[in-house]
C-alpha cells in the first residue's frame, strides 16, 4: 500500500495518473454505482486515508488531560482534512485510530502493538511521561514515529530512541526558562521579591521542579525559605497555608496538578495569605481559563510558565474560540495535542510517503515554521525541538494573558501584585 | 528543618483544622462502619458512592440553584434509595456467602460507577462557590472557614441521629440483632435481607450528608473518592468496626493526627503517621478504641 | 469432631510421607496437565503471528504470575491480602537499585528481588499472624503496609523519591531485556510456569494440606498439632517471593518505575482479581482468570472503543455478572454439578 501512496500525483493532470490509479477509480465507481444516495463526485480518485494512531490516557487517573489532548488532535485532523488533506500524497486524508492507555504504562505499550498491526504510520500521544517511557520503546521496535503531545520528562528523548519527537519544551528547558523569566519579572519591577516558598506535588514533575528551583534560585539572590511537598490528593491545605503565613514569603511557587493548585489558592485566600506573587512552572491550573473564571479573585494575578500559543498570531485565538464554542475548555493539553498532530502532518507532507522510516526522517529533518507557537521553525536534536519554549502567562481580569517574553506579550505583567 | 516557634504558633490552628477535617472523615466512616458492622463486608465502592453524592450536590446547585445544605433533604434520601437497591439487587445476589465475591462485586461497582461518571460528567474537576466559601470564623486565633465549622456540627448531629435510630427504633433493634447474629435473627422472623439492604441504605445516606458538607470546601471529579477510601478505613479500624462513637472519635483523631503529622513531618511524609497508627491499632487492639472484641 | 478434610484427593495427606514422594505419587495427573499447558503455551509463538496477540498473552501470563502469587496465600491459605503491591514494589525497586546504583546485572535483581520479597512476606506474616490478625483485619493491614511503603519510596533518596527510577535500555537475554516480543513472552511464561508449579506443589504437598487445614478451621488444625502461625508465615513468604518476581518482570519490561506504579493499589487489585475470577485456591484458577479478564477487557474495548469510559464500565458490569452467576470462579465450572455450589 505504501508504494502506491508514495507515488507523486499532480493536481493539474489527473488524467495522467498511473494505471493502478485508474483501476482503483473504476473499482470505486463500481461500488458507488451500486450504492445509491452516495455523492460519488467527492470520492472520485480519493487516495486511501493515512492511518494515524492516537494513543492517550482516556480513562483512569490522567483521563482529563488525555481527553483534552484528544480534542486537540481531532481539531487538527479536522483542519488538515478540511484544507484538502496531505497535498504531496494526492490529498490523502488523515484517519485517526484512537486507543486508550487507561493511564497505565503496560496498557499503553500493548496498544502500540495493536496500532502497529492496524497499520498506523505514526503515533501521537501519550500525554504522561510514565506512559511515554513504555510506548516510545514499544513503538521503536516497529519503527513507528512517536510525536509526543506533552510527556515532558527529558529522559524520554535522551535515551537514544530514534523514533521520538517532542515539539514542545522538555521539562528541563521549561524549568530553566521559568526561573529566568521569573528573575526578569522581578528585575524589571525593581527587585521587590527576595524570598520564596516552593509548594510541590510528590511525583516526577513536582519533585524535579522543586529541586531545580531550590538549587538555582539562591544563585540569583533569592532566599528559598522552605520547600513543601504534598501528596496527591491533598485533602486540606490549611496547614500549608498557615506555614506560608508564618514564614511570610514574597512569592509562593507551585508545581502541582489542577486540583491541588486550585485548593491551595482557595485556602490561601481563606486564610488571608497574600504574597507579592504566585508563580508556577507547568502549573496545573495557572493557565487554565476555567480555573481563572471559577476561582475568580483568588486566581487573579497568578503567573504560570507553560505551553501557550503566540497571542500575536490570530490562528491561536481562533482555535481557542472554536474550542470554546464547542463548550470545551481551552487548555495547554489541548493546544499541544493540536500542535503534535500538525507537526506530524507537516512531516508526512515532506516525506511524500507513509513509509514509517520516511516519516521519521522527515520529522528529524523538520523545519516546520507554519505554526502559531512562540518557537520559530522546528529543529530536532535527539528528538527534542530546540527552539521550543514556554511563555509566562498571567490571569488578568479572569482571563489568561501572555506577559513574557516581550516579543509575544499581549499584556503588561502585574508584578508585584497590587491587591491590598 | 522547621523551627519550634513556627510549630508553637501553628499548633492550635492545626489542631482545630484537624478536628474539622476529621469531622468529614467521621461522616464518611459512619456509613462504612455501619455497613461493615452489619453486613461484614468491606465496601470498596464507598469512595465511588461518595463521588456520586458529590455530583448530586453539584448538579442540584448548578442546575436548580439549591444550596448544598438545603440539598441534604434531597441527597440523603436519594442515596438511601440507591443504597437499598444496590444491596438488594446487585450486591446480595452476587455474594453467595463468600467474602471474595463481595470484594469483587464492590470493586466491580466502583469501576462501573466511576466510569459512568467520567462519561456523563466528563473528567474535569468541578467546584462550587457559595456566598459563605470565604466566610471565616476566628476561634481564639485559629481561623477556619464557615463550611468547615458547619461540617463539624453536621458530623456530630449525624452521629447523634444514628445513635437514636439504632437505640430507639424497631429498625435499629432489628439491625443490631442482625449485626450480632444474622442466622438467629432469621429464625425469630426478621427479614434479614431487608435489614441488610436498610443498613446499606443508611450507610449511603451518611455519605449523602457527608457530600453536602464536603462540597463547599472541596471539589468533585470522577476520581475524588479514592482520596477518602483509605482514610475512611483507617477511621473505622481506629474507632472499632461497627461502632458509631468510635467512628466519630476515630475520625476526629485521624484528622488531628494527619494535621499534626503534616505540620511536623511535611504534608507528604506526614501521611505516614495515619497508616502507622492504623497498623499499630490493628496489631495491638484490632477491636479498635470502641469496638467489642470478637 | 472430625478432622478437616485436606484438599488433596488422599484423605491421609496429613500424615503422608515426605513431600517429594507425595508430589510424585498423588499428583501425577496434575503435573502432566501443567506440562501439557506449558508445552502448548511454549509452542504458541509458532502459531501466533500477530505481535499484538503475543503481547496480550505475555501480559496475561504476567498477570497469571501475580495471581498465582496471591492465590498461594489468599486461595490456598484463605488469607486475603489487599496490599500485595508491597512485595511487587520491593522486587521492582530491588532490581532497579541493584542495576542503577550497584551496576549489577539484571538477573541478580531477579534473585535478590525474590529473596527480599520472600523475607518481607515472612516479616509481614510473622507480625500479622503472631497478633492473630485474620479476615478483614489482615486485609486492611496489608493495605496499609503497601501505603506505608509507597510513602517511604516517595520520600527517601535512594529510590529517586517521586522522580522514580529508570533502567538503561540494553538488549540481550543476560540483561533480561529482549529485542523481540518472543523473548518477553518466554520470560513471562517461565515465571508463570514456576508460579504454577509452586502452586501445584502447595496444592498437593503436606505443607499445602496443613495450609488448607488452617484455612478451613484454624482451631482444629492447631489441635492436630499443626503450627498454624508458622504455616501461614511460610505461605506469605512464598507468595511474597513470587509477587516480587512479578515486580522485577515489570521493571525489565517497562524500564521505568515510580512509587505509585509499583506500590499503588492497582497492582494489589490486579493480583487478586485473576484468582477470584478463575477459582480461588485452585492451581489453574489464576491462569484461567488472567486470560478471561484480559479477554473481557478486549471485548469491552472492541464493543465500546469509541467511548473508553463506557467500555471500562462494561468491563465492570461483566465482572459483577460473572461473580453473580459463577460464584465459585470459572475454573470450578465443571465441579458445580458434582459438589453443591
Amino acid at each position: 500500500m505504501s508504494e502506491t501512496m508514495s507515488e507523486p500525483t499532480s493536481n493539474a493532470t489527473p488524467s495522467a495518473a498511473a494505471a493502478p490509479g485508474r483501476r482503483q477509480f473504476l473499482r470505486v465507481s463500481g461500488v458507488l454505482a451500486a450504492s445509491a444516495g452516495a455523492a460519488p463526485g467527492l470520492l472520485l480518485a480519493q487516495p486511501a486515508p493515512i492511518k494515524v494512531g492516537v494513543l492517550l490516557p482516556l480513562t483512569g487517573a490522567v483521563a482529563y488531560p488525555g481527553q483534552q489532548s484528544r480534542e486537540g488532535v481531532m481539531l487538527a485532523v479536522e483542519d488538515i482534512n478540511g484544507r484538502g488533506g496531505i497535498q504531496s500524497l494526492g490529498g490523502a486524508k488523515l484517519d485517526t485510530l484512537v486507543a486508550d492507555a487507561q493511564s497505565q504504562p503496560q496498557v499503553g505499550a500493548a496498544e502500540v502493538d495493536k496500532l502497529n498491526e492496524a497499520g498506523v504510520c505514526a503515533i501521537v500521544g501519550p500525554y504522561a511521561s510514565a506512559i511515554a517511557f513504555a510506548t516510545t520503546q514499544a513503538a521503536a521496535r516497529h519503527n513507528i514515529a512517536c510525536v509526543l503531545d506533552q510527556a515532558v520528562a527529558d529522559q524520554i528523548t535522551s535515551r537514544g530512541l530514534k523514533n521520538v519527537f517532542r515539539f514542545g519544551p522538555s521539562y528541563e528547558m521549561a524549568v530553566r526558562t521559568g526561573i529566568n523569566n521569573f528573575h526578569i519579572l522581578n528585575t524589571v519591577a525593581g527587585k521587590p521579591v527576595k524570598s520564596v516558598i516552593v509548594v510541590h506535588e510528590e511525583s516526577l514533575f513536582g519533585t524535579g521542579t522543586a529541586a531545580t528551583i531550590a538549587r538555582d534560585l539562591p544563585a540569583l539572590g533569592y532566599e528559598v525559605l522552605e520547600v513543601i511537598k504534598h501528596a496527591n490528593p491533598t485533602r486540606d491545605f490549611n496547614n500549608i497555608a498557615l506555614r506560608i503565613k508564618a514564614r511570610n514569603p514574597d512569592v509562593v511557587m507551585q508545581a502541582n496538578y489542577l486540583n491541588e493548585f486550585a485548593l491551595l489558592l482557595r485556602t490561601l485566600r481563606q486564610q488571608g495569605v497574600r504574597p507579592k506573587a504566585m508563580y508556577s512552572i507547568f502549573g496545573g491550573g495557572g493557565s487554565n481559563p476555567k480555573v481563572a473564571k471559577e476561582l475568580g479573585e483568588a486566581a487573579e494575578g497568578v503567573l504560570d510558565c507553560n505551553h501557550w500559543f503566540n497571542p500575536r498570531d490570530k490562528r491561536g485565538a481562533a482555535l481557542r474560540a472554536r474550542v470554546e464554542k464547542k463548550g470545551l475548555t481551552f487548555t495547554h493539553e489541548l493546544l499541544m495535542g493540536y500542535n503534535a498532530t500538525m507537526l506530524l502532518a507537516d512531516a508526512i507532507e515532506r516525506a511524500k510517503s507513509i513509509r514509517r522510516e520516511a516519516i521519521i526522517d522527515a520529522l528529524a529533518a523538520s523545519t516546520w515554521a507554519d505554526h502559531f507557537m512562540p518557537y520559530g521553525p522546528t529543529r530536532f536534536v535527539n528528538g527534542q525541538n530546540q527552539g521550543a519554549q514556554p511563555v509566562v502567562t498571567q490571569i488578568l481580569k479572569g482571563d489568561v494573558r501572555v506577559v513574557l517574553p516581550n516579543t509575544y506579550a499581549e499584556a503588561e505583567a502585574i508584578f508585584p501584585a497590587t491587591r491590598g | 528543618m522547621i523551627d519550634s516557634a513556627l510549630i508553637g504558633a501553628a499548633l492550635w490552628p492545626a489542631l482545630v483544622n484537624g478536628l474539622t477535617m476529621g469531622a468529614i472523615y467521621a461522616l464518611i466512616a459512619l456509613g462504612l462502619t455501619l455497613i461493615y458492622g452489619v453486613l461484614h463486608i468491606i465496601n470498596f465502592a464507598h469512595g465511588s458512592l461518595l463521588m456520586v453524592a458529590l455530583y448530586a450536590v453539584l448538579v442540584l446547585f448548578e442546575r436548580l440553584g439549591i444550596d448544598p445544605y438545603a440539598a441534604l433533604v434531597v441527597v440523603v434520601p436519594g442515596m438511601f434509595g440507591i443504597g437499598y437497591v444496590l444491596q438488594r439487587f446487585v450486591i446480595n445476589p452476587a455474594r453467595h456467602g463468600r467474602d471474595e465475591n463481595t470484594l469483587l462485586v464492590t470493586l466491580g461497582l466502583s469501576i462501573v460507577i466511576e466510569n459512568l461518571a467520567s462519561h456523563f460528567f466528563k473528567t474535569d474537576t468541578r467546584q462550587i462557590e457559595t456566598a459563605y466559601t470565604f466566610m471565616m470564623v476566628d476561634l481564639a486565633g485559629a481561623v477556619i472557614s464557615m463550611p468547615r465549622l458547619l461540617a463539624f456540627a453536621g458530623a456530630l448531629a449525624s452521629c447523634l441521629a444514628l445513635a437514636v435510630l439504632m437505640r430507639s427504633t424497631d429498625l435499629g433493634r432489628a439491625i443490631r440483632a442482625v449485626a450480632r447474629e444474622a442466622q438467629g435473627a432469621r429464625v425469630v422472623g426478621i427479614d434479614v435481607d431487608h435489614v441488610f439492604a436498610m443498613s446499606f441504605a443508611i450507610g449511603l445516606a451518611c455519605l449523602g450528608a457527608a457530600a453536602c458538607f464536603l462540597l463547599p470546601t472541596y471539589y468533585v471529579s470522577p476520581q475524588v473518592g479514592h482520596g477518602f477510601v483509605l482514610i475512611a478505613f483507617t477511621v473505622v479500624v481506629l474507632g472499632g468496626m461497627g461502632s458509631f462513637t468510635g467512628s466519630l472519635v476515630g475520625g476526629l483523631l485521624v484528622g488531628v493526627i494527619e494535621s499534626l503529622g503534616g505540620l511536623l513531618l511535611g504534608e507528604s511524609l506526614g501521611q505516614i503517621g495515619v497508616f502507622v497508627i492504623f497498623i499499630v491499632i490493628l496489631l495491638f487492639r484490632p477491636a479498635g478504641l470502641f469496638g467489642q472484641r470478637t | 469432631m472430625h478432622t478437616p478434610a485436606p484438599i488433596g484427593r488422599t484423605p491421609a495427606a496429613a500424615d503422608a510421607p515426605p513431600a517429594v514422594v507425595h508430589l510424585l505419587g498423588g499428583t501425577r495427573r496434575s503435573i502432566r496437565l501443567l506440562g501439557l499447558i506449558g508445552m502448548a503455551l511454549a509452542c504458541a509463538p509458532l502459531v501466533v503471528r500477530s505481535e499484538f496477540h503475543l503481547t496480550f498473552m505475555t501480559l496475561a501470563l504476567y498477570s497469571t504470575l501475580l495471581g498465582s502469587a496471591w492465590n498461594i496465600l489468599g486461595g490456598f491459605g484463605g488469607q486475603y491480602s489487599f496490599g500485595h503491591a508491597v512485595f511487587f514494589g520491593l522486587g521492582a525497586y530491588t532490581g532497579a537499585i541493584l542495576q542503577v546504583h550497584a551496576g549489577l546485572p539484571a538477573w541478580t535483581g531477579l534473585l535478590a528481588g525474590s529473596a527480599i520479597g520472600g523475607a518481607a512476606g515472612a516479616a509481614l506474616g510473622a507480625i500479622s499472624f503472631r497478633y492473630g490478625l485474620r479476615g478483614s483485619y489482615f486485609a486492611l493491614v496489608t493495605l496499609a503496609m503497601a501505603e506505608v511503603f509507597r510513602i517511604i519510596a516517595n520520600s527517601v533518596p535512594f529510590t529517586g523519591a517521586g522522580v522514580g527510577m529508570m533502567i538503561e535500555l540494553r538488549s540481550g537475554p543476560a540483561d533480561l531485556q529482549f529485542e523481540s516480543r518472543q523473548g518477553y513472552y518466554y520470560f513471562a511464561l517461565a515465571l508463570a510456569l514456576v508460579a504454577l508449579a509452586v502452586s501445584s506443589w502447595v496444592r498437593h504437598s503436606r505443607f499445602g494440606a496443613a495450609l488448607a487445614a488452617v484455612r478451613d478451621n484454624e482451631d482444629a488444625a492447631r489441635a492436630l498439632g499443626i503450627d498454624a502461625t508458622r504455616i501461614k508465615v511460610a505461605a506469605t513468604a512464598l507468595s511474597g517471593s513470587l509477587m516480587a518476581a512479578g515486580g522485577v518482570f515489570y521493571l525489565q519490561y517497562f524500564h521505568y518505575i515510580d512509587p505509585m506504579l509499583v506500590f499503588g493499589p492497582a497492582v494489589s487489585v490486579e493480583a487478586l482479581l485473576g484468582p477470584i475470577v478463575g477459582g480461588l485456591g485452585t492451581v489453574l484458577g489464576p491462569l484461567i482468570g488472567a486470560f478471561a479478564l484480559a479477554l473481557v477487557s478486549q471485548v469491552a474495548t472492541q464493543a465500546l472503543g469509541q467511548a473508553p469510559a463506557l467500555s471500562m464500565a462494561l468491563y465492570g458490569v461483566i465482572l459483577i455478572v460473572m461473580v453473580t452467576f459463577l460464584p465459585r470462579g470459572l475454573g470450578r465450572l465443571r465441579l458445580r454439578r458434582g459438589r453443591h455450589a
